[in-house]
């Protein structure tokens, strides 16, 4: 019982000292606007209104989280493992591609068949590409951050400059639309569909400026699969203990190497299905810029969230908001610099008061010895 | 609350728009422009497109904001925020756009757009699609190079390898085979337009097998051809802008795209009310949508560098003495070509249509 509400307080804490430091960066912030000649209460209600002023943009800032928090938690699940996935760019843009391929090569399937094939296959190819330096690192002792940055830079080569150009059929850089059967269903479309137009609230999803797509919820499922996988499974404890300490579970009889395997496997099938959700929900179409970064945003991400499955959720729409709400900025005349500089800012006392925490926590210990 | 508050703000905005908008008479025109992901400062259509708002905002008096997204998710919300604010004219500007403008026209029928830069295949009323016969003016390109190339042998540098790209390619090829056809052209893409590291390590590359002057059609990837050619003193040409200042004396000349014409007669047509949507149109020689820069002067743009202070005296100078030795003999050469290429007598071929032959 005192465990639960020791671990409450802790979270409690965790919170606080995140919401703090993003209101630490906002103030620091300020010095950068008065540079251009604004006002910070403009910028700062813009950014505010851009994420959460009204239902459509609440819907879209957790649209530009999807893909976040699935980096997020493709970087999350091998660092409980003790590996550094920096490939989850790499194995997005596989996933991403496969799935664009499969979208628009098969005209004649049902949407019930196409639609699955076309994630599960690029799940598939993504968690290949994640569980290659996985076996590496676990056969031949090759470090998986090396190769999974080489495996990046094949990654981009294969799919956007050589991929786009064997499949696109206008000048457009891109593989063909994907086939309607293939595609993921849109809330904004939510009135087309007789069973679920009857739920209540549902003419509110029913706008044009709305994209959450449903690949959403299918980051979501992915986080708790992982939370359970990680925490009540004897696979998932394994794997926390090869991270913890290699050589002390390897003596304990656990089989590491099958740990880290099955770990980047499934780092890289999550990180496929960002690939997959961009494709097939939002672009609807593999091109070239859609995969922005999300990779390595994702490690920001994993980081922020403490590399719990909860943490990076919230960690993914954090960032999801800064880049919604980036836009509204903007519009209230902010250059682009100085926006991209406030994102910047909050993630960097997000993660630097993390040194605050450390800190609280020793000076308690201290305060204990004394 | 939070509905008084975010009506409040709303409220401030629409007086500060009303109230900025006070000054010139027509100031009721408002555009937006969405620009594409290289941002201003890409010395490129980019810069070009907000230079044509800015004469628009000088000579016509409307007023204009513009958005840089940080990437392609950004841009179907950027354009339907300009459209759902009541904006003339939304222009998105680039390929990658094409698909995002579409989406926007179709939801507001009654706002006008233009596009910069994509042949639309199905156009709707609403946008008028802007594009530039770059193969004629690399046809101009290809012929300089040919006529002040001493090895016999020219490159082209490419950003992406696909049909816009191919467009500079054939008519800098043609037009290089067209002065002298037994000319070596080394042609390489970059695969990036923003790399120009990798710009300048093929321009070495090209160098080394004996090219000395080099057209690149690549973005900012194409500064890096420019380093070269400064590193190696040969030539090099410019493209999209005047970029004749970038690397004083050692860009002969550039093939120029005016996005800056284009948009500017775009936002005077809205204004003046004879705006024509469905249309795509096609920029061409003869009514100066693409040329190439003067050979015997130096442009105003090369002034502006020098006003303030990009290029330093000598670097004017130097330019002048290059116009002088290295280009100026060729100028009535070159304006023949074009003459000819605008009374049908040359007929350029446009390779984003026809394909990239296979055999070159």
């Amino acid at each position: 019982m005192n465990n639960y509400s020791e671990k409450i307080k802790s979270v409690l804490t965790d919170l606080g000292l995140s919401l703090l430091s993003i209101v630490i960066a906002l103030i620091v912030g300020t010095l950068f606007i008065f540079l251009t000649d604004k006002s910070p209460l403009d910028a700062y209600s813009a950014l505010y209104i851009g994420a959460f002023g009204n239902f459509s943009a609440i819907a879209n800032t957790l649209w530009r989280s999807t893909p976040l928090i699935l980096t997020g938690l493709a970087v999350a699940l091998p660092f409980r493992a003790g590996l550094f996935n920096i490939g989850a760019e790499g194995q997005l843009l596989m996933g991403g591609f496969t799935a664009g391929v499969v979208g628009f090569y098969f005209t004649s399937l049902p949407a019930f068949i196409h639609l699955p094939f076309a994630i599960i296959a690029g799940m598939l190819v993504g968690g290949l590409w994640g569980g290659l330096p996985g076996f590496l690192k676990a056969k031949m002792d090759v470090h998986e951050v090396i190769a999974t940055i080489m495996l990046n830079h094949i990654a981009i080569a294969l799919t956007i400059n050589y991929g786009i150009n064997i499949f696109r059929d206008t000048g457009r850089p891109a593989t063909p639309r994907i086939m309607e059967s293939a595609s993921m269903f849109n809330f904004k479309n939510i009135m087309d569909y007789p069973l679920l137009s009857n739920l209540p609230f549902a003419e509110l999803f029913a706008q044009p400026a709305i994209r959450l797509h449903i690949n959403f919820f299918l980051a979501l499922i992915a986080a708790v699969i992982l939370w359970y996988l990680l925490f009540k499974t004897t696979l998932g404890y394994e794997m926390r203990a090869v991270g913890f300490n290699p050589d002390g579970a390897e003596y304990g009889g656990i089989n590491a190497s099958k740990g880290i395997i099955t770990a980047m496997f499934i780092s890289g099938a999550v990180a496929g299905l960002a690939g997959v959700g961009e494709v097939l929900g939002t672009h609807l179409s593999f091109m070239q810029g859609m995969d922005a970064g999300y990779g390595f945003t994702g490690i920001a991400v994993a980081l922020i969230g403490q590399t719990h499955p909860i943490g990076v959720i919230l960690g993914g729409i954090l960032f999801g908001a800064l880049a919604q709400g980036g836009l509204e900025m903007q519009f209230s005349g902010i250059p682009s610099e100085i926006v991209m500089l406030i994102q910047a800012l909050v993630i960097f006392f997000v993660a630097a008061l993390q040194v605050f925490k450390v800190y609280l926590a020793k000076r308690k210990a201290k305060g204990g010895v004394e | 609350m939070k509905k008084v508050l975010s009506l409040a703000i709303v409220f401030a905005f629409v007086m500060m728009v009303v109230f900025a908008a006070v000054p010139a008479a027509a100031q009721d025109t408002r555009v937006g422009i969405v620009l594409s992901t290289g941002g201003l400062g890409d010395l490129s259509f980019n810069d070009a497109a907000y230079r044509g708002l800015q004469r628009a905002e000088e000579e016509l008096g409307i007023s204009f904001d513009y958005i840089e997204p940080a990437d392609p998710s950004e841009d179907q919300t950027a354009l339907r925020r300009f459209a759902s604010r009541g904006y003339d004219l939304v222009i998105g500007v680039g390929f990658q756009m094409a698909d995002s403008l579409t989406t926007v026209a179709g939801e507001y029928p009654d706002t006008k757009f233009a596009h910069v830069d994509q042949f639309f295949e199905d156009i709707p009323e609403n946008i008028v699609s802007l594009n530039f016969a770059e193969w004629e003016g690399s046809f101009l390109a290809g012929a300089l190079a040919a006529l002040t190339s001493e090895s016999g042998n020219v490159g082209f540098v490419g950003g992406v390898d696909f049909a816009l790209i191919h467009r500079f390619e054939g008519g800098f090829y043609q037009g290089a085979r067209y002065i002298n056809p037994d000319i070596e052209i080394q042609s390489r893409y970059a695969d990036d337009f923003g790399d120009p590291a990798r710009g300048r390590e093929i321009a070495l590359g090209m160098i080394d097998d004996g090219a000395d002057v080099i057209y690149h059609a690549a973005g900012g990837t194409g500064s890096g051809v420019f380093q070269a050619a400064e590193e190696e003193d040969i030539y090099a040409i410019g493209v999209d802008s005047n970029q004749n200042y970038v690397a004083p004396g050692y860009v002969i000349a550039s093939m120029l795209k005016k996005v800056d014409n284009a948009v500017f007669d775009t936002v005077k047509s809205v204004v003046e009310g004879n705006y024509q949507g469905g249309n795509n149109l096609y920029f061409t020689l003869a009514d100066g949508g693409v040329d190439l820069t003067s050979l015997t002067e130096v442009g105003q743009p090369v002034l502006d560098a020098h006003e303030n202070g990009t290029i330093t005296d000598e670097g004017l100078e130097t330019i002048r003495e290059m116009k002088e030795n290295v280009t100026s003999p060729y100028a009535d050469r070159i304006a023949e070509i074009k003459e000819m290429i605008i009374n049908g007598e040359i007929e350029v071929e446009n390779w984003g249509e026809t394909g990239r032959p296979d055999n070159l």
